[in-house]
C-alpha cells in the first residue's frame, strides 16, 4: 500500500474542518478504502468527538512521537466501519510537543499501512498547520463564502504556494443558496473569482451537520443529508472519480455555472 | 574560532540583532550559525534576527528550514538581506522584509529619497497574484502581472502597475526609509480593474471604500495634490 497524504485547513477556525476531515474519512471507507484520520490540533482536540470515539482513546499522536506506544496502538478502530482509523490528538500538551519531520516521519510509516492520511489541521498559520501541511500530497482548502473566511483562506494559499506545496483544491462549506440568490453571501462563483484554484466541492449548508456531529454520527453516515452527499461526491473526485455536481432541483442555475468554471459536466 | 569569527558577525539593532555570513557553502554557514546560537543560548532566546546572507542563493525549503530552527530556539527571523535577486524574492514571498532600515522608518534618519527613480533595471516584475499577506517592497518600479488580493501590501518608491485585479493596498512613490514624507509625487497607480482597499502615491492618502468600480483599466495620480483617475490607455 501507498496511502495518499490529504490535509484539509483554514486558516480561519469555526469553517467546518473537523466535520469535513470525519465525513470524507467515512466515506472513503464505506466504499472500502483504509482510511486513518489524524488529529492535528494538539491542546483543542475535537475530532475523536465528531467521530464518536472520544472514550476509546488510550494513546495519542505525541505518544507515538515521544515513543511511549507503538503506531498500531493509537490507532483507534471505528466500530462502524473496520477500515476507519483515528490517531488522536494530546489533550494536555501543546503544538510543539510534535515538529513537521516527525509528522513527515509518521506519514511516511502510515502509508505502509492505510490507503488515505487525512490531516485536520488546526485553524491559524502557526506551529500546528506547518505541522499538518508537512507530510502533505495533497492539501485542500475548505473555506465558507464569508469575507473573513475567504481572506484567511487566500492568506493560507499564498503560503502554501510559497512553500512549494503545489496548488491546493477549494472545498466551499456552508453555501446557502437562498442567501446567495439574495446576495447576501458571496456566491461560489466570487470566491473562486477571488482564490483562483481548483473547486473540489460544494457542500451546501445543512442542520444535520450539527445534529449529526453532537451526536458523534458525523453527516457522511446519513444518507438522507444533501450535506453529507456532497462529502461523499468529494471522497469520489478524491479518488480520481468524475462526480458530476450535485444537480438540486432549486440549485440548477447555480450548480450549472460551477460546473461550467471547472470544466466538468 | 577566528574563521567563524569572520564568517559570522554579529551586530546589535536598535531592537534586534543583525548576523551576517560571509562567503561559503550553504549547509556550513548554518552549521556554524546554529553553533554560534546554541552556545550562547540564553543570549540569543527572544531576539528578532535579521540576517545578511551576501550572496547566497537560497530557496524557499533553506530559509523555511532557518526560520523553523530559528524560532524552535524563541528567535523570530523578521528580514532577510541579500544582494542576489532570487533570495531577496524568496524572503519577500514569505513575507520577510528585504531591507532593514525601511521596516522602522520613524527610528532611521536617512537622506530624502532621490525623486524620481533613475535606474533603467529598477523595475520589479512580480508575475504572480499577490495574496493576502503577502508585502512587496521595491526601490524602484513595481509590475504585478497577476491580481493584488485584498490584504496584500505593494510599495514602491516609483510607480505601479497592476495587470489585473488591484484589490489590496498599494503606496506609489514611497520614500525609501526617510522620515521626510515622500516627494515622490509624479508616481502613479494602474491596473486593470481597480478597487483597492487602500491607496496612497507619495503622503497623499485615498480611501476608496464605497467608490464605484470602473470597468476599464485605470490610472491614478496626484495633480496639485488631489487624486486623479483617467482612462489608463497607451499614449
Amino acid at each position: 500500500m501507498s496511502a495518499k497524504i490529504v490535509t484539509i485547513t483554514s486558516g480561519k477556525g469555526g469553517v467546518g474542518k473537523t466535520t469535513a476531515i470525519a465525513s470524507l474519512g467515512i466515506a472513503l471507507a464505506s466504499r472500502g478504502q483504509k482510511v486513518v484520520c489524524i488529529d492535528g490540533d494538539i491542546g483543542l482536540r475535537n475530532l475523536d468527538v465528531i467521530m464518536g470515539l472520544e472514550n476509546r482513546i488510550v494513546y495519542d499522536i505525541v505518544d507515538i512521537v515521544e515513543g511511549r506506544c507503538r503506531l498500531r496502538q493509537a490507532m483507534i478502530r471505528d466500530k462502524r466501519l473496520p477500515g476507519l482509523f483515528l490517531i488522536p490528538a494530546a489533550q494536555t500538551r501543546d503544538k510543539m510537543a510534535v515538529s513537521p519531520s516527525d509528522m513527515m516521519r509518521l506519514g511516511d510509516e502510515l502509508r505502509e499501512e492505510v490507503d488515505w492520511v487525512l490531516i485536520d489541521s488546526p485553524a491559524g498559520i502557526e506551529r500546528g498547520f506547518k505541522n499538518a501541511i508537512a507530510p502533505a500530497d495533497r492539501v485542500l482548502v475548505l473555506t465558507n463564502p464569508e469575507i473573513s473566511a475567504v481572506r484567511d483562506a487566500d492568506r493560507v494559499i499564498g503560503i502554501l504556494e510559497a512553500e512549494e506545496k503545489g496548488s491546493p483544491s477549494l472545498i466551499l462549506n456552508r453555501v446557502n443558496h437562498e442567501m446567495v440568490k439574495k446576495q447576501e453571501m458571496l456566491s461560489p462563483d466570487d470566491v473562486l473569482d477571488l482564490l483562483a484554484i481548483d473547486l473540489i466541492g460544494i457542500v451546501p449548508e445543512d442542520k444535520s451537520v450539527l445534529i449529526a456531529a453532537n451526536q458523534g454520527s458525523p453527516i457522511a453516515l446519513d444518507k438522507e443529508s444533501r450535506a453529507g452527499q456532497a462529502f461523499r461526491n468529494i471522497a469520489g473526485r478524491l479518488i480520481g472519480e468524475d462526480v458530476p455536481y450535485m444537480d438540486l432541483e432549486e440549485q440548477g442555475g447555480l450548480w450549472k455555472r460551477i460546473s461550467k468554471l471547472t470544466g466538468r459536466s | 574560532m577566528n574563521s567563524k569569527n569572520s564568517l559570522i558577525q554579529i551586530k546589535g539593532l536598535r531592537d534586534g540583532l543583525l548576523i551576517s555570513l560571509g562567503e561559503g557553502e550553504w549547509d556550513r554557514l548554518e552549521t556554524l550559525l546554529f553553533e554560534q546560537i546554541d552556545e550562547r543560548l540564553s543570549f540569543f532566546s527572544g531576539a528578532r534576527l535579521a540576517l545578511d546572507v551576501g550572496s547566497q542563493v537560497l530557496r524557499v525549503v533553506n530559509m523555511t528550514g532557518l526560520r523553523d530552527r530559528l524560532s524552535d530556539r524563541t528567535i523570530s527571523l523578521w528580514a532577510v538581506v541579500s544582494d542576489e535577486p532570487k533570495t531577496v524574492q524568496t524572503a519577500q514571498l514569505l513575507g520577510l522584509a528585504t531591507r532593514i532600515s525601511k521596516q522602522r522608518p520613524q527610528e532611521v534618519a536617512r537622506p530624502k529619497a532621490a525623486k524620481r527613480v533613475e535606474s533603467e533595471d529598477a523595475v520589479l516584475w512580480v508575475e504572480r497574484t499577490l495574496r493576502s499577506g503577502t508585502r512587496i517592497e521595491h526601490k524602484g518600479h513595481v509590475v504585478v502581472l497577476g491580481d493584488v488580493n485584498p490584504g496584500a501590501e505593494v510599495v514602491a518608491a516609483g510607480n505601479i502597475l497592476v495587470w489585473g485585479r488591484l484589490r489590496g493596498s498599494v503606496h506609489a512613490g514611497a520614500d525609501a526609509g526617510g522620515q521626510q514624507a515622500s516627494k515622490n509625487t509624479d508616481a502613479f497607480i494602474c491596473a486593470l480593474t481597480m478597487t483597492p482597499t487602500r491607496l496612497q502615491i507619495a503622503s497623499e492618502i485615498e480611501n476608496r471604500a464605497g467608490e464605484k468600480t470602473s470597468q476599464k483599466a485605470v490610472k491614478i495620480s496626484l495633480k496639485n495634490g488631489e487624486f486623479h483617475s483617467e482612462i489608463w490607455d497607451a499614449k
